[in-house]
């Protein structure tokens, strides 16, 4: 087990600075450096830095060195939590990014979660009344819930909102939170945001892990050891969570780690169609501005958390299939 | 050894005309048809025949846990009969609780697949312990612990305080198998059900685990209904057989009896087909011609006209033979009849 643990964690950390080099390289893209472009951003402005005051701020970014000391240096700043400054907000990247990476997992977990509750009692409903009723309605919608593209959803949903309840939606906060401070009312007023943007973002894969969850269990069904323990004379229902449907958790929790960055990358769209203050607009905009430095962060901070991702999805795997665990004992 | 077993031995389990149906999109098949047996205290039936026979089937509808979409359509499944406390299973509902409570707890089932008839998620004392809970619900973890741990050193497992907490996939077959037998007696059953529990080992450990199913009927007075395909097996365990084919039962007689003068042409066949240590080297085995048709597409009259070399012409292919009578020896063929 502490050799699986150890080798994950190595392959992990490896994973990050690939992630943190191919960052490097991105932000190192667009023609000229930090300098040039801050230069150019000041010139737009009215005021001039002299040869000598852009000689000193390359040498105070390291960028008269090589490229490996400036990624060196670039990735020293990085662990001390300076990301650099966005040339479009003319502000340090982690006050632009701030609150955004914590409301876009907020938004993220809750369409996860929503996602779990819905696919799972749904897949093994579908698989044990196979062909029923209840299982052709769950296929419907399953498919129904896979082709709708989710900002014709989040539109719908909008404007339902909107034109039969009166209800403002679109953003995580109301107007009187929206730029206030923290605190329990404002967290509130969050918690009564989130579900819608959940809902959406949670359709396309719960229809997805509900077709997983039924083939998976339907092969499950089949297996001898059900037969089993059914043998034994304990009840269906205690007999099925037991055995196949903790089996059939396999695949589900690994599709785990690929969810992830889906639920990160794929929310652009509904973010933008409902104005959710996620880092995904955020990472457009930086792109279309060429904001490198923004981008760069965003693009390092998405590719550790789902790196985190697969991490957890290792462990929820260790933790339900003890083959894994005992792996070079057994 | 007595010619009516059913003096001197309570009789446990009397299945009688149990029919079993598949109903699948292309019509109904009928795996298993008219089926009777008689399952004694302390005594061992054989049930043999060539897969696809019915032999599986007719143990699982026992129970009640015949995947869909098979169900039985008709007979009687009766514990203790002509008792106070005769039960008919064939009319309890799979999952009621009365039926529950046989299952394990009066009938206990050995499998086929060691390797795969448990399960890799949990440690063999959990799954032990599941099956010692179901039937004596008032029991503590550590006592049904301290009973598994017992059951595990009854079925012969080397060091069963250590082999508790092992997970069926660190185990080899022959202890897994014993695993299943240590399940199986988990509740206490004076039945058991054997569905070819040799046929996935190797030949040493085959032997070994007859042995210690031999051991266990005899010591617990256990009423033993042994499945299997192999001649052999049923020579060194059966005290009674039943031959099957095609769904129902050919030919019902003592152990003796059968090996020594075996009325069916297709038990014949079975036996000839036995391989034989007094054979001349590189001698044919012999088998059995054709194949086991399809059930849905089962022959007119007897069933086993196509394959059976004593074929009557003009009569086994029209009219049925009178089937074994039910709790009697017999065979369900014309030339049996002919010559009692």
């Amino acid at each position: 087990m502490l050799n699986f643990l150890a080798r994950r964690l190595l392959i992990a950390a490896m994973t990050c600075v690939m992630i943190s080099i191919l960052t490097f390289v991105i932000i190192r893209l667009p023609p000229g450096d930090f300098v040039d472009a801050y230069i150019a951003n000041l010139a737009a402005s009215g005021s001039t830095v002299t040869a000598e005051q852009a000689t000193a701020l390359r040498r105070e970014y390291g960028l008269d060195r090589s490229v490996f000391v400036q990624y060196g240096l670039w990735i020293s700043r990085v662990v001390r939590g300076d990301f650099g400054i966005s040339m479009m907000w003319r502000r340090p990247v982690t006050e632009v990014i701030g609150d955004r990476l914590w409301l876009t997992m907020v938004v993220s977990f809750s369409a996860l979660f929503l996602t779990w509750m819905i696919a799972l009692p749904i897949g093994i409903y579908s698989a044990v009344r196979q062909y029923s009723i209840g299982d052709y309605a769950a296929t419907l919608l399953g498919f129904i819930g896979l082709a709708i593209p989710n900002f014709l959803l989040a539109l719908i949903l909008m404007y339902a909102g909107f034109r039969y309840f009166g209800l403002a939606i679109g953003g995580l906060f109301s107007a009187e939170y929206a730029e206030a401070p923290w605190s329990w009312a404002r967290a509130w007023d969050l918690a009564k945001h989130v579900p819608l943007p959940a809902c959406v973002l949670a359709l396309a894969g719960t229809a997805q892990l509900i077709r997983i969850m039924r083939a998976n269990l339907l092969d499950e069904l089949r297996k001898p050891y059900v037969v089993t323990a059914r043998a034994k004379g304990i009840s269906e229902r205690r007999l099925l969570l037991k055995y196949p449907v903790r089996a059939a958790l396999n695949p589900f929790a690994s599709a785990v780690a690929y969810l992830f960055p889906y639920l990160v990358s794929g929310s652009i769209v509904v973010s933008l169609v409902l104005g959710l203050p996620t880092v995904g607009p955020l990472l457009l905009q930086a792109l279309v501005a060429q904001d490198m430095y923004l981008a760069g962060s965003i693009v390092l901070l998405l590719g550790l958390l789902t790196v985190i991702g697969t991490l957890v999805s290792d462990l929820l795997l260790m933790w339900i299939e003890p083959r894994i665990r005992l792996e070079g004992r057994g | 050894m007595a010619e009516q077993p059913a003096q001197s031995a309570p009789c446990l389990l009397s299945v009688r005309d149990l029919v079993v149906d598949f109903r699948l999109d292309q019509g109904t098949i009928r795996a298993v048809e008219n089926i009777s047996l008689d399952l004694f205290a302390g005594r061992v039936l054989g049930v043999v025949g060539e897969s696809g026979c019915g032999k599986s089937i007719t143990a699982r509808a026992i129970l009640g846990i015949i995947d869909r979409p098979g169900r039985i359509v008709s007979g009687r499944v009766l514990l203790d009969p002509g008792t106070t406390r005769q039960l008919d299973l064939a009319t309890l509902s799979n999952d009621s609780r009365e039926l529950r409570s046989v299952r394990g707890g009066r009938i206990g089932l050995i499998f086929q697949e060691p390797m795969t008839a448990l399960s890799n998620h949990y440690t063999v004392g959990n799954q032990i312990m599941e099956a010692v809970r179901a039937h004596k619900p008032k029991m503590t973890k550590p006592e049904a612990r301290a009973k598994a741990v017992t059951l595990l050193g009854e079925v012969g497992i080397p060091n069963p305080d250590g082999r508790i907490d092992a997970y069926p996939f660190q185990l080899s077959g022959g202890l897994r198998q014993r695993v299943g037998i240590a399940m199986a007696l988990a509740g206490d059953p004076d039945i058991l059900i054997a569905d070819e529990p040799t046929t996935a080992l190797d030949v040493t450990t085959q032997a070994q685990i007859l042995l210690l199913l031999r051991h266990l009927q005899r010591d617990k007075k256990i009423a033993l209904m042994l499945i299997t395909h192999d001649m052999g097996v049923i020579a060194q365990m059966a005290d009674e057989v039943a031959v099957m084919y095609l769904g129902r039962v050919v030919e019902k007689a003592p152990v003796e009896h059968l090996f020594a003068a075996p009325r069916h042409p297709y038990t014949r066949a079975l036996l000839r087909s036995v391989p034989n240590i007094h054979a001349k080297p590189r001698e044919r085995l012999a088998s059995i011609g054709g194949a086991v048709p399809h059930p849905a597409r089962r022959p007119s009259g007897c069933s086993f006209h196509p394959r059976c070399p004593e074929v009557i012409a003009g009569r086994c292919a029209e009219t049925e033979p009178a089937p074994v009578p039910a709790g009697a020896d017999g065979a369900a063929c014309f030339h049996a009849e002919l010559t009692p």
